[in-house]
């Protein structure tokens, strides 16, 4: 990875990280609607994989889904903006957090159903091998989704059709409340690719390089036509479930044992000391990407509401107001 | 040459949709080595390929999955559910994902979705039975379409596979005509009239939200749709012969619904009678009556009467099964009920 690359995936982790804690700060100091599902401590899973897709290629996502669309590309006025339901969101104030996406660079949307967002993406797969043009499609899901239905369902469909899709299990150690360990028997969700005859690999979702190793391999066999790969990453969220969630079913010593290995302090880290990136360098990015923050928040306040009629006009393609 | 039955004009409808087009895709269980459980898609695999032409695994979920995922992305998917029974196992996908996704997203995609899928009870008990059309109608952003006729078959497939939303297709199993791979007959048309048209061979689409009347009369409105619209001929027929001339009137779309032609007709008879094969709690025809009530109770001479499926599952035993399905009978008696009315009417009022 050269210097450039690696600054420009360390600005993108920077900027889900400033997005999430500004949207918490906003959170707690004004009226904002409806709730939210932060992304902090995975964003070396979504910089990883997004890493190796164009605008192109397809991801789906998660109710947890602010990472994923800044790492796919999303243009972050209109993400904020959408957090305010304004009409310069980037779903016009229709969709909120669990339903953000930008289609312009292939991010397919968020999704407030648990699971739902793996079918799709094989369905983009399926495109992406019906057109032929060596396009891929990711899936993005948490350790909770793959005891539904759902994720089997897409994962065998994607199997035997080897449709070039990538299956990326976020592993974030608890589905809400639930440790994953008490919902299934397997130390490994990325075991269960055996069962469907495809290869399965765990990592480090910590870690942006091994992160960006392993999803690299595994995009380059979806395109090469080698069918699907079940990708685990092992992370860890650092905020509640949802907003203001108090996390009560974890200690606060787990919580600063996986903070000891934030991926976004890892790989500022391993920029200083192994690919030699000036501090200097580094903290410029970071107050670049304050300011895009900053600058979001102000475009999303002066931006309109929706107009009061506005619900009529997507119900159905073709009556757009 | 004249397509006969609904399997060939459906059949012929995806093989004219797809030759113009090659984003069309067909996704199902059965549908590519066998032909389909109906023998809809007979043959296709051979003409398109197995890229184009689909078996799947038995996962509905994940196969309604893959057709929005497409639908979102380029493709024009056509999938077949068995029986449409089995959407119960894809009902997030339809109701949650294809149906909201436009909307939820800001008008920023499409999804031209097809879900074809048989309804309608014919001794297979409660769950192989059922007429679900209105579960559908209850989640906007779909559109349900129920044709009875070959023509309106070959022509309402083509303008869903077109139109750039999700299609609910459903299709009556004792109007397919068709037969199994080893020539029993699976439905009998036979004792079907001149309504039950043949479709011809070219390009003509039959426009979604546009009711066809298919028997005119002045005195009572009759809606019904699939096989019951043709019991509501037959029992048109036998109340013509009792000087009661009905009006009949297929909706052929659920979603969009052509208020205007049932209005106008129950201005003009002042008396409705809804049949439908569905439950009649919260079902096709208490729409269609909440409507009427609504926009044209002033009108009307007499109580709307639905015919509709009581609230019980559709019970295995022939005889059973036959006593809760709307029948040529029960929509006479129906009528005869509206024309006596309570003050004793003669028929031919509508006067406001």
């Amino acid at each position: 990875m050269d210097k450039a690359t690696a600054l420009g995936l360390y600005r993108k982790m920077v900027e889900i990280r400033r997005f999430e804690e500004k949207l918490y700060h906003l959170f707690s100091t004004r009226d904002m609607p409806g709730s939210m599902h932060q992304y902090n401590g995975e964003e070396a899973v979504a910089v990883g994989v997004c890493a190796h897709l164009s605008p192109a290629d397809y991801i789906t996502s998660t109710h947890r889904g602010h990472g994923h669309c800044i790492a796919k590309g999303a243009d972050i006025r209109a993400v904020m903006a959408e957090m305010f339901a304004k009409s310069t969101g980037c779903c016009r104030g229709m969709g909120g957090s669990m339903h953000i996406a930008d289609f312009s660079v292939g991010m397919l949307g968020a999704n407030g159903i648990v699971a739902a967002g793996i079918p799709i993406a094989g369905g983009a797969g399926l495109t992406c091998q019906v057109q032929g043009k060596g396009h891929v499609s990711v899936a993005f899901f948490g350790d909770g989704a793959a005891n539904e239905g759902a994720f089997h369902e897409a994962v065998n469909l994607a199997a035997v059709w080897r449709l070039p899709v990538v299956f990326v299990c976020e592993n974030n150690v608890y589905g809400f409340s639930t440790h994953y360990r008490r919902t299934m028997l397997l130390e490994n969700i990325a075991d269960r690719a055996a069962a469907y005859g495809i290869p399965g690999v765990v990592v480090d979702g910590m870690d942006l390089r091994i992160v960006h190793a392993a999803a690299g391999e595994a995009v380059r066999r979806a395109r090469d036509g080698e069918g699907p790969t079940l990708l685990e990453c092992k992370t860890y969220r650092f905020m509640g479930h949802s907003r203001f969630e108090p996390s009560s079913y974890r200690t606060k010593k787990e919580l600063e044992e996986w903070k000891k290995r934030d991926p976004i302090a890892l790989f500022r880290s391993a920029l200083l000391a192994e690919a030699g990136v000036p501090e200097a360098e580094i903290v410029q990015v970071e107050r670049t990407v304050d300011e895009v923050i900053e600058e979001s928040v102000r475009f999303a306040e002066q931006s309109p509401d929706p107009a009061p009629g506005d619900w009529r006009r997507w119900i159905f393609a073709g009556e757009d107001a | 040459m004249e397509l006969r039955t609904i399997v060939l004009a459906l059949r012929q409808a995806l093989v004219e949709e797809m030759d113009r087009d090659s984003s069309v895709i067909l996704l199902g269980e059965d549908i590519a080595v066998f032909g389909g459980a109906y023998r809809v898609t007979e043959g296709l695999l051979a003409r398109y390929g197995e890229s184009r032409v689909r078996d799947t695994p038995i996962s509905e979920a994940g196969i309604v999955g893959a057709g929005v995922g497409a639908a979102m992305t380029g493709l024009r998917p056509v999938v077949e559910i068995q029986f449409n029974d089995f959407l119960a196992c894809a009902m997030d996908q339809i109701c949650n994902q294809a149906a909201k996704m436009r909307f939820m997203m800001g008008g920023q995609v499409k999804v031209p979705l097809v879900i074809r899928a048989p309804v309608g009870a014919t001794g297979r008990a409660a769950q192989h039975s059922q007429s679900l059309e209105a579960w559908f109608m209850h989640t906007p952003g779909l559109k349900v379409v129920f044709p009875c006729t070959p023509y309106d078959a070959k022509g309402l497939l083509a303008s869903a596979i077109r139109d750039d939303n999700p299609v609910m297709f459903f299709e009556h199993k004792l109007l397919y005509g068709g037969s199994s791979p080893g020539g029993k007959a699976k439905t009998a048309v036979d004792g079907l009239g001149e309504a039950f048209r043949a479709a011809p061979e070219g390009e003509y689409l039959v426009p979604l939200g546009v009711a066809d009347i298919k028997r005119a009369g002045r005195d009572v409105t009759i809606v019904a749709t699939g096989l019951t619209l043709h019991k509501s001929l037959s029992a048109a027929d036998i109340l013509a012969r009792e000087g009661i001339e009905a009006e009949v009137i297929d909706p052929r779309t659920l979603v969009p619904l052509d208020r205007e032609t049932i209005l106008a007709s129950v201005r003009r008879t002042g008396r409705l009678v809804v049949a439908s094969e569905d439950q009649l709690t919260c079902g096709v025809a208490s729409e269609i009556a909440a409507i009427v009530a609504e926009e044209a109770l002033w009108y009307l001479d007499a109580p709307i009467r639905r015919v509709s499926v009581p609230d019980t599952p559709i019970p295995f035993a022939p005889g059973l099964e036959h006593a809760v399905l709307p029948q040529t009978q029960t929509i006479v008696e129906a009528v005869r009920s509206t024309m006596a009315g309570p003050a004793g009417r003669a028929p031919g009022g509508g006067t406001p």
